[in-house]
């Protein structure tokens, strides 16, 4: 057999059915559900009286819509709409019978921090949901990617998806990072090297020393965004680290059953030799910590950089730059530490996970923020929370003087009460700049949670190796 | 679905590159349950002030555009979120087919599974037909599935690709689902053979 990719084997092992045009029937293994964009599939399901194929593979959690402040069992705390939508899921998940997470319990959160922490998502598994950022999941060596509502039925009602096969992208990261340079980083880096569009049609797998030394947290992080870079899924081949998250999770295989497993996820790797369609190729050690200017996540700078000139750029993008400039409030030319903020969020399925929480008190430990700034933390998960309590980190916030909320997407896209005002200005380690996002006329910049937790406390976005002591 | 054929129809420019499906359907509007309602709200922040009165120089409020049918737009329309709320919109507002150098995989897809039809063409013939679009209402240009063709106002003809399974179902108003379920035993064989080959997926 020819050499393959990760995303070549794992696609081969999920072919129902190849229609003569390359139409492929793709078997999904696990499907993740929340309440914005599952209603309508399950109202088809309803009118078409369909059944949920494999609801034992079906896991829905409420995200997107739930408050995030300590008083949310209260039902006032939510508009009647949220909280229709909220019921509506509670309904749909009794009446299908499919595995359910609702906002009273401890292990609810963002459903792509859910779906790892308890086992579910496992290496050469597909993955979907009705959500973009599905490509969480890749971090496992899992092919996962965001569908919209018309596909969560086909889903529910075949356990299949109709698919045609992506391209292959490698993006290599060489080396090592340099201090106070994360995962968010190269991510980011990499949006801005190729663009938003640069991965369309392609599936990316990431590899190189430098994403081999991140922790499945980081790792995941580096995937959430592919969809950034226009890829729908990004993966990294499954090693001893990843085995080592998966083991003992609720639903991870046990006994005779996890060696069967472990035997064949030793196997999804990219074989030497295998095509790509396209390579990119960075330098760890040239990754800075960046922050996004505009309204693109491609908007992204050096946080030693300046606001660039419309005129930096070609084609349609000058128009878009400029309008990015005008929209963010901000002077072409001006230093990007010279940008002052007034809000911080830190949480998102991007960087709401443990490690995030502990790089953001790491800097703000024995600090306060500056005064007159609205900070928060919304940690990823009900059991992300307990462990950052349990750890201590939680204190630190409170003492730094953040808000500590409950688990939910919360200001990432602010559909919950979380939101921006007209003209409020964030630092916000969510994974979406775009205009109006956190918030009517709401201006985002995008980075890391220490860069995030660095601006909350001198109240202007800030190199955090500064106060790491650390050269630049 | 509604079945696509043919449509000639007014064309709305809409240049900006990156429009994301934020910007064609903010967040506020996803609480529905419901597919339909959508259009009043169709790029709500662009096309409304925050008192809700029309921002005049926003295409679709130009008298020329209001009913448009096809929107030629700038690159990678529909980045962002997979809601599927934005086709809905663009449907019910009256958008059945849209023009551009490239989009967002997610935003494509779903287009297909509402009866819209996403059109990618090479960046010079997609400047031909923003030119063409922003002539106005009387410069209406045809969009034909089965000869796969774009014509505009004044008759030039650019071709264009689209997936054969794609085409039959957009030209036959034909839903995914039940034509999946007649493939039914493919799913349970290959069930019966993924319980012994991975038995804990």
């Amino acid at each position: 057999m020819a050499p393959r990719t990760l995303y070549d084997k794992i696609w081969d092992d999920h072919v129902v059915h190849q229609a003569e045009d390359g139409t492929c029937l793709l078997y999904i293994d696990r499907h993740l559900v929340h309440e914005v964009t599952s209603p309508q599939a399950f109202e088809g399901l309803r009118m078409t009286g369909r059944k949920v194929r494999a609801p034992e593979k079906t896991i829905a959690v409420p995200d997107h819509n739930v408050p995030t402040t300590l008083d949310r069992a209260n039902a006032s705390t939510m508009t009647e709409d949220s909280r229709i939508q909220v019921a509506a899921l509670d309904k749909n998940a009794k009446d299908f019978g499919i595995n359910y997470y609702p906002v009273s319990d401890v292990r609810q959160g963002i459903v792509h921090i859910v779906g790892p922490e308890q086992g579910w998502t496992l290496p050469g598994m597909t993955v979907v949901c009705g959500d973009s950022h599905t490509a969480t999941h890749g971090a496992f060596g899992s092919l996962a990617h965001g569908i919209g509502t018309s596909e969560v039925e086909h889903v529910l009602a075949t356990q299949t998806l109709i698919q045609r096969k992506g391209k292959n992208m490698k993006v290599e990261i060489t080396g090592s990072l340099r201090p106070g340079v994360t995962a968010k980083d190269i991510t980011l880096s990499v949006i801005g090297a190729t663009g938003t569009a640069g991965g369309t049609g392609y599936v990316i797998e990431y590899c190189g020393q430098a994403i081999r030394e991140l922790s499945m947290e980081g790792r995941m992080t580096v995937c959430n965004m592919a969809i950034e870079g226009g890829a729908r899924a990004g993966l990294i081949a499954p090693d001893e680290k990843t085995f080592a998250y998966c083991m003992g999770r609720p639903h991870a295989p046990k006994g005779a059953k996890w060696e069967a497993a472990l035997a064949y996820w030793e196997t999804l790797f990219t074989d030497e030799g295998a095509h790509f369609d396209k390579v990119v190729t960075i330098k760890g050690e040239d990754i800075a910590p960046v922050v996004t200017w505009g309204t693109s996540p491609e908007d992204v700078l050096p946080i030693t950089g300046t606001v660039p000139h419309a005129s930096d750029f070609t084609g349609g993008k000058v128009e878009a730059a400029q309008r990015s400039i005008d929209y963010m409030g901000l002077t072409a030319g001006q230093k990007l530490t010279d940008i002052t903020i007034d809000t911080v969020f830190i949480g998102s399925c991007t960087n709401g996970r443990i490690e995030d929480l502990r790089a953001a008190a790491a800097v703000l430990k024995g600090k306060k923020v500056k005064d007159g700034m609205r900070a928060m933390v919304v940690p990823g998960s009900g059991l992300v929370r307990a462990q950052a309590e349990e750890e201590g980190l939680a204190q630190i916030f409170i003492d730094a003087g953040f808000e500590w909320r409950l688990a939910g997407c919360s200001m990432c896209l602010a559909m919950n009460p979380d939101q921006l005002a007209p003209g409020e200005r964030c630092a916000s380690t969510s994974n979406r700049n775009f205009e109006g996002r956190q918030g009517y006329k709401g201006r985002t910049h995008l980075m890391s949670p220490a860069m995030a937790a660095a601006a909350a406390i001198t109240g202007h976005l800030t190199d955090v190796r500064e106060m790491m002591n650390e050269a630049v | 679905m509604e079945k696509f054929t043919t449509l000639t129809g007014v064309a709305a420019p809409m240049p900006l590159v990156n429009i994301d499906t934020d910007m064609i359907i903010p967040k506020q509007f996803l609480k529905t349950i419901q597919r339909s309602g959508l259009g009043k709200n169709l790029f709500d922040e662009m096309r409304f002030d925050r008192e809700g009165n029309e921002v005049a120089d926003f295409v679709l409020n130009q008298p020329a555009y209001r009913k448009a049918e096809i929107l030629v737009a700038g690159d990678n329309f529909g980045c962002g979120s997979s809601r599927e709320h934005a086709p809905w919109a663009l449907l019910d507002f009256g958008i059945r087919c849209v023009i551009s150098t490239s989009f967002a995989d997610i935003f494509f897809n779903n287009c297909f599974k509402n009866g819209i039809l996403p059109i990618v063409l090479p960046q010079e013939q997609v400047d031909v037909l923003m030119a063409d679009a922003r002539k106005g209402a009387n410069a209406r240009q045809t969009v034909d599935l089965e000869a796969q063709t774009v014509t505009t106002s004044d008759g030039q003809v650019f071709s264009f690709t689209v997936d054969a399974h794609r085409k039959h179902c957009l030209m036959n108003g034909l839903d995914d689902i039940g034509l999946t379920l007649e493939k039914a035993s493919a799913i349970d064989s290959f069930e019966a053979k993924n319980a012994t080959l991975r038995p804990w997926a």
